[in-house]
């Protein structure tokens, strides 16, 4: 501790210390352990507080808000259990890679393991649940923390990272100094630039195929705007097609002819086929996860695979590959271009166009087709007629989870980068609302929607008191099966269509819900008034709820049921007597 | 179908609170087996431990477990001995011997074979210690095991490669 005229409360320093991160937006809820930081919050104007209605919400708002600008978000909880309720964001963070600083508080350091009222071992819940967590025992050690959270936090495979913040530690004084930029980190530096000899081989190995896909992930995305540009650069030099993961869409744009659409278990026959069949796989910044590769040992079996990920313990994980290419996509993607200007390869045209020939065949399936009638909406119906209205608008979407996110996925087309927030990874129910909270402060000006399931948006419903509040115009757009959809078309699939708790009673009146939070809620079952309802949320410059009564029986196809290869798709509801699902699979989720 | 084997990784942390929870959580989370685990400080000046952890895995395991590790933050290196050329293991343990008459004898002239020491002596026991690879160590816990074996503390093994070079 230095001279006490100096010396700031260790709150006023973590207030400081965000301020030079540049935070301009702090996601959260007060409580006994954090008062002396909602004290120092309350005696300046640079940063801004978003009070949320639950912790959860407040770090998806907090990831909506990093995924959609490439910044940190930021989270402030209280101890025990504001750190707890922190916990579901924090994993989903964790498996989305998205970067997100959050502060819980603690009880005073001589209080800690005493099980003192709202402690909770924070450190020890959130270790595996996080990319690196502190417990800040010292004044004197918080501001270096912080900005090493932070460095933590957005570099490498970013992810969440937790400072835990006694009470005392908040009240004691010290001596702020700014920190040197950027951060040098003594033991964490990741490998962001390839290896030179990695790039050559990898040229030639695109130059000689003569069946190649592009396979990219979210990773593209994490890397910054121009890693997409490149992508694109890169793409377009080769002529080849490309697919793209759940996380990656909007890396590519969705229009681009030599783009075959999502892969995956609810991808498109195009992209899983020539997944299959393939010679040469190239891999950008994705993970092969497993809703991704199916059955993994007739996972794109005659391929070569070229694997680039930032993350070396995402390669060879579930596949092995033939090239790992450790580094940033975007440095990656400007070498691979580099070099292959430099060199001027010849490709094999005839047998790219064989290829393409053979792909526009499986195109032709026209996998995604559903058939409307005047009756009922259908919900694929809804998102065409949806994304129509939104294409020519500044507009960013985020999702629930179940069949509307997926139809989410296959329906609307993702342009550019940054404008596609759902729960990849985790799967989270509850996401999308308060994530396009943090979308909406983001980007004040544009049209930010949240796909929803009518079962999905009743978990953090209670957030429409937030949006209220700070008049954010955030639209939810219900896609009301009045079913837990996709667990319902797993019943189906998997145990005889019993069933079991799966089928939403007791819904609230959604436009009554909104009205009683000073939202406005608007709802539509016919087809022929779709187009009207649509038109009308877009117009109206407030939140609103748009409550969609869609065909309840609707499935989502093409699927890869769990443990089947990627030529085991089925495409409709006819499809499933013939192709039964392996023993194996039945244990997969 | 790749086979497994045991391998032998030195990992160079940060000695600070927490850090062989994340390594123990790391390995119970993802379902790798540890078999030995040690750790203690190495240098104090930079506060760094050095940990060293056996387990067994298919190559491609091994992998993970060696990238797992190098990418929780704390940790400055992960170095596999078994596969970067030729290393010594040791542990030691104490072993607790209660005997009389010509089993006491016995085990007495098994450690002086072993070249284990006396720590302790009392008229009807013996603590000694013993020093070496995991075969050794083992051997003559199995041999006092007929002498009136007691008690076993082991330490695990520490490990380091041959020659100059430092991890
Ligand atoms: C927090 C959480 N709990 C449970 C699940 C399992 N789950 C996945 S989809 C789903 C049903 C979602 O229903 P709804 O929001 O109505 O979407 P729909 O599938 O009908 O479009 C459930 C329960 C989950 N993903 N997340
Ligand atoms: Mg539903």
């Amino acid at each position: 501790m230095k001279s006490e005229e100096s010396a700031t409360t260790g709150a006023d320093l973590l207030v400081k210390a965000l301020i030079d991160e540049e935070v301009e937006v702090v996601f959260g809820y007060p409580g006994g352990a954090v008062l002396p930081i909602y004290d120092s919050l309350f005696k300046q104007n640079r940063l801004r507080h978003i009070l949320v209605r639950h912790e959860q919400a407040a770090v998806h708002a907090a990831e909506g808000y990093a995924r959609s600008t490439g910044k940190v978000g930021v989270v402030l909880v209280t101890s025990g259990p504001g750190a707890t309720n922190a916990v579901t964001g924090l994993t989903d963070a964790l498996m989305d890679s998205v970067p997100i600083v959050c502060l819980t508080g603690q009880v005073p350091t001589h209080l800690i393991g005493n099980d003192a009222f709202q402690e909770a071992d924070t450190t020890g819940i959130t270790r595996p649940c996080t990319k690196h967590n502190y417990l800040v025992k010292a004044v004197g050690n918080l501001a270096r923390t912080v900005h090493e959270a932070f460095y933590v936090a957005r570099s490498g495979r970013p992810g969440p990272v937790v400072i835990d913040l006694p009470k005392d530690v908040l009240m004691n004084k010290h001596d702020y100094v700014a920190p040197k930029m950027p951060v040098q980190h003594k033991s964490y530096r990741p490998q962001v630039k390839p290896d030179a000899d990695r790039i050559e081989q990898a040229i030639a190995m695109i130059a000689a195929a003569k069946r190649p896909v592009f396979y990219t992930g979210g990773g593209v995305v994490n890397s910054g705007p121009k890693a997409s540009k490149l992508l694109a650069q890169f793409v377009h030099l080769t002529g080849f097609p490309i697919t793209n993961t759940l996380m990656g869409l909007g890396s590519f744009p969705a229009s681009d002819k030599q783009f075959v659409g999502m892969l995956g278990m609810h991808g498109t026959y195009e992209a899983n086929l020539a997944m299959y069949n393939c010679d040469v796989l190239i891999n950008i910044g994705a993970r092969f996860d497993d809703r991704i590769t199916g059955k993994l040992a007739e996972f794109s079996p005659r391929s070569k695979k070229i694997h680039v990920d930032i993350d070396p313990s995402s390669i060879n994980k579930n596949v092995h590959v033939d090239l790992p290419i450790v580094g940033d996509a975007g440095l990656v993607l400007e070498e691979l271009i580099r070099a292959w200007k430099a060199k001027q390869p010849k490709i094999d045209q005839k047998a790219i166009k064989a290829w393409w020939a053979e792909i526009d065949g499986w195109r032709a399936r026209n996998c995604l087709a559903y058939k409307q009638d005047n009756e009922t909406i259908k919900p694929q119906y809804a998102l065409e007629r949806l994304y129509h209205h939104i294409k020519d608008l500044d507009h960013y979407i985020t999702t629930e989870v179940g069949q509307h996110q997926m139809w989410a996925a296959q329906f609307l087309k993702f342009e550019k980068p940054n404008r596609w927030m759902t729960s990849g990874g985790l799967g989270t129910m509850g996401y999308g609302f308060p994530s396009a909270m943090g979308v909406q402060i983001a980007h004040p000006e544009a049209l930010v929607i949240d796909v929803a399931g009518e079962a999905s948006i009743m978990m953090n419903i209670q957030e429409l008191s937030t949006v209220a509040q700070y008049r954010l115009p955030v639209k939810i757009f219900i896609l009301n099966n009045q079913y837990m959809g996709m667990v319902r078309q797993w019943q189906e699939l998997l145990h005889g269509g019993r069933y079991s708790e799966s089928y939403m009673e007791s819904l609230p009146d959604f436009v009554k819900l909104a009205e009683a939070f000073g939202a406005v809620g608007l709802r539509c079952h016919e087809p022929a008034r779709l187009d009207e309802t649509i038109r009308q949320m877009i117009e109206i410059k407030q939140p609103v709820i748009v409550d969609v009564l869609v065909d309840k029986a609707e499935n989502c196809f093409p699927m890869i049921p769990s443990g089947a290869a990627h030529y085991d798709m089925l495409l409709g509801p006819d499809d499933k007597a013939q192709k039964p699902v392996s023993e194996e699979g039945m244990v997969l989720v | 179908m790749q086979t497994a084997s045991s391998h032998t990784i030195s990992v160079l942390v940060d000695n600070e609170p927490g850090i062989l929870a994340r390594v123990v959580g790391l390995f119970a989370g993802r379902g790798y087996n540890i078999e030995s685990l040690t750790v203690a400080e190495t240098d104090a000046r930079e506060n760094l431990s050095r940990i060293t952890i056996v387990t067994t895995g298919t190559p491609m395991i091994i992998e993970q477990i060696k990238a797992q590790l190098d990418r929780l933050v704390p940790v400055h290196k992960v170095r596999d001995l078994t596969v970067e050329g030729p290393h010594i293991e040791r542990e030691l343990a104490l072993v607790k011997v209660r005997s009389t008459g010509d089993k006491r004898v016995e085990a007495l002239r098994l450690a002086d074979v072993f070249r284990a020491k006396v720590i302790d002596a009392k008229t009807d026991s013996f603590v000694f210690e013993v020093t070496g690879n995991t075969e050794k160590v083992q051997t003559f816990i199995g041999l006092m095991g007929n002498l009136g074996l007691v008690d076993v503390g082991r330490t695990g093994i520490v490990a380091m490669s041959r020659g100059g070079d430092a991890l």
